[in-house]
């Protein structure tokens, strides 16, 4: 049995600083498939970084890793380390409750709570984290809102329930869900993929202004909104981490032969 | 290739039987149904003319040939008092056991208890009276009933009495035991069909597992699960066996709920108590039948109601999912 640890050296310390978030060996399954193989990754502050591969190439389980959201799936195991400025998540001392507040995240469907209005989907993490300051929440709220343009359409319909919206409003809405209660990091996971081409530009839109003060993970299988939207863009095949740099790199200049045969749509 | 598709033989014909099976399949149950309406109104129409309203009202037992008087309410009132005492223990358990099946438990309990839970409503009924009456009661009486009866039986009514054992309070926990497989493994499979989207949707908010359930779980399946008790309301409305062995079986005035640990009567037991000695000629079968009548009326009042809240559970969460 080995007895020591693999300890990070100083370099990799200073190194990892510059990010926001840092994912070391992941190794993740489910069913004893593994889904993910010695996956490392850097994400950058305040910047969206894109995750492209064919489908069933790990992208959304590396994803739900960094949240600690796989471990909730039957049969999931998985090992390696994410850093939260510095910190790893998966430590022990750690409590995955409080950093999932942290690590926000968007999923592929809309998935608002069916049975609370507008307003009580977006207050709802801040109500279940102890705030219940009328005059805050209502200020939240609307900030939330108006951040993923969704104020000006429901401003007077707040006790609506949140189902009654379109598709694409709903995942507006859950996108201001996740940032009411202010996380550092956010995931998405195709926020896109369900809904039409109006609705995918809003939410392209409204990430170049969430970049400002968010750092963005963005699982995708549409390459031109890979293009569009991210700063970084890693390239997944068969679990492992292919290629990872600028978005404008990975498109024009691929260094590697298969990346080059994914972007230009030889197989997907 | 292209191949010829001949002529089909025989459809029309073959459709038409089909549709006619069907139908007659069909209304096989609304025959069933206005049957048993017309026998029940028919069979107590000599009690209705003799007693009228007061045999809803009133409470004398008397089937003394030419001294023959006769009211329902107290069972009635004891078929309520036991089902909805069975209900505020029986509810809450079944939830908790349907939370524990669905999202707490580890697998290699969760298939085994599940199946467990499920036998227990394949138990019969006579086999809980049997327990009840030989094993559960000593317990309820010495561990429960005494020391509650020592202790306020002077001062609080529902405590007064005669705390033996064969009572509503026991009549009761053993429904209500008998109805937590009904609601528990109904509550289970809806809290089971809550998606994983809205599970998931509460914990990236940072909850606990308790808060899943408070924010994504509960009220996702709410109708459902307001659903699952009322069906075992239903089943505790109209148990027999069980309660004829345990109630005490009361008769008369002195068959009112006045307090827990006092003998009682239900519809059901007392028509499963006295239709063998009930005479033909008298009132006594006509009152009985008359009592089936009650029973039914209830019976389909409380689905109508269960159905009604449903609707409007559903109605008011537009999008909300499950019946």
């Amino acid at each position: 049995m080995e007895t020591i640890t693999k300890a990070p050296n100083a370099v990799n310390l200073i190194e990892n600083k510059k990010y926001k978030l840092v994912a070391e060996d992941i190794v993740a399954s489910y069913d004893n498939v593994i889904a993910v193989k010695n996956v490392t990754m850097k994400f950058k502050e305040k910047a969206v970084t894109a995750l492209i591969g064919p489908s069933g190439c790990g992208k959304t389980t590396f994803l739900r890793c960094l949240n600690r959201m796989h471990e909730l799936s039957k049969n999931a195991k998985i090992s390696g380390r994410v850093l939260l400025d510095g910190e790893d998540l998966y430590s022990n001392h750690q409590d995955p409750i409080i950093n999932r507040r942290k690590i926000g995240m968007v999923f592929q469907k809309p998935n608002p709570f069916p049975t609370m209005s507008i307003y009580d989907n977006v207050a709802a993490g801040l109500k279940l984290n102890g705030l219940r300051n009328k005059t805050i929440l209502d200020e939240i709220v609307k900030g939330c809102l108006e951040m993923v343009y969704l104020w000006d359409e429901v401003k007077d319909n707040l006790k609506k329930p949140g189902m009654s919206l379109s598709g694409g409003q709903q995942q507006r809405l859950c996108i201001a869900r996740a940032l009411a209660i202010q996380p550092e990091v956010l995931l998405m996971d195709e926020p896109a993929s369900s809904l039409d081409p109006i609705a995918t530009q809003k939410i392209e839109e409204m990430m170049n202004e969430l970049k400002k003060e968010y750092t963005i993970i963005i699982v995708t299988h549409n390459m031109q909104q890979a293009m569009r939207v991210s700063d970084y863009t890693g390239f997944m095949y068969l679990g492992e981490l292919i290629e990872f740099g600028e978005t404008k790199q990975i498109f024009e200049n691929p260094l590697k032969e298969i990346t080059a045969k994914y972007v230009q749509g030889q197989f997907g | 290739m292209r191949r010829q598709l001949g002529p089909k033989k025989n459809s029309a014909v073959a459709d038409k039987v089909f549709k006619i099976g069907a139908t007659v399949a069909a209304t096989f149950v609304l025959v069933i149904i206005v049957l048993v309406v017309f026998e029940l109104a028919t069979g107590s129409v000599p009690i209705w003319q003799k007693e009228g309203a007061s045999f809803i009202t009133g409470s004398t037992w008397n089937s003394v040939e030419g001294r023959e008087s006769y009211g329902a309410a107290p069972y009635i009132l004891g078929t309520f008092v036991t089902a909805g005492l069975a209900m505020l223990i029986g509810v809450p358990i079944s939830i908790g056991i349907a939370m524990f099946l669905s999202e707490l438990a580890p697998k290699f309990v969760r298939t085994p208890l599940s199946f467990v839970i499920e036998l227990l409503a394949a138990v019969p009924s006579v086999i809980y009276g049997l327990w009840g009456l030989f094993v559960f009661r000593e317990y309820l009486r010495d561990w429960i009933e005494m020391p509650l009866y020592n202790a306020f039986g002077n001062n609080v009514w529902i405590f007064s009495g005669n705390p033996f054992g064969l009572d509503i309070f026991t009549a009761s926990m053993v429904l209500a035991i008998m109805i937590i497989p009904t609601i528990s493994a109904i509550s289970r499979e809806i809290m089971l069909a809550v998606p994983n989207s809205q599970k998931e949707a509460a914990y990236m908010l940072g909850a606990t597992k308790w808060e899943v359930f408070k924010l994504a779980v509960i009220p996702y399946s709410k109708s459902g699960l307001i659903g699952a008790s009322i069906l075992g309301l239903g089943r505790a409305v109209g148990e027999t066996m069980a309660v004829t062995m345990l109630i005490g079986n009361a008769t008369g005035p002195s068959a009112f709920p006045h307090s827990l640990f006092q003998p009682g009567q239900t519809m059901s037991s007392i028509i499963a108590n006295e239709f063998s000695e009930a005479s033909t000629t008298g009132l006594h079968l006509p009152a009985l039948v008359g009592i089936g009548l009650i029973l039914f009326v209830v019976a389909v009042g409380i689905n109508i109601i269960a159905h009604l809240l449903v609707a409007r559970v559903l109605k008011a969460h537009e999008g909300a999912v499950l019946a």
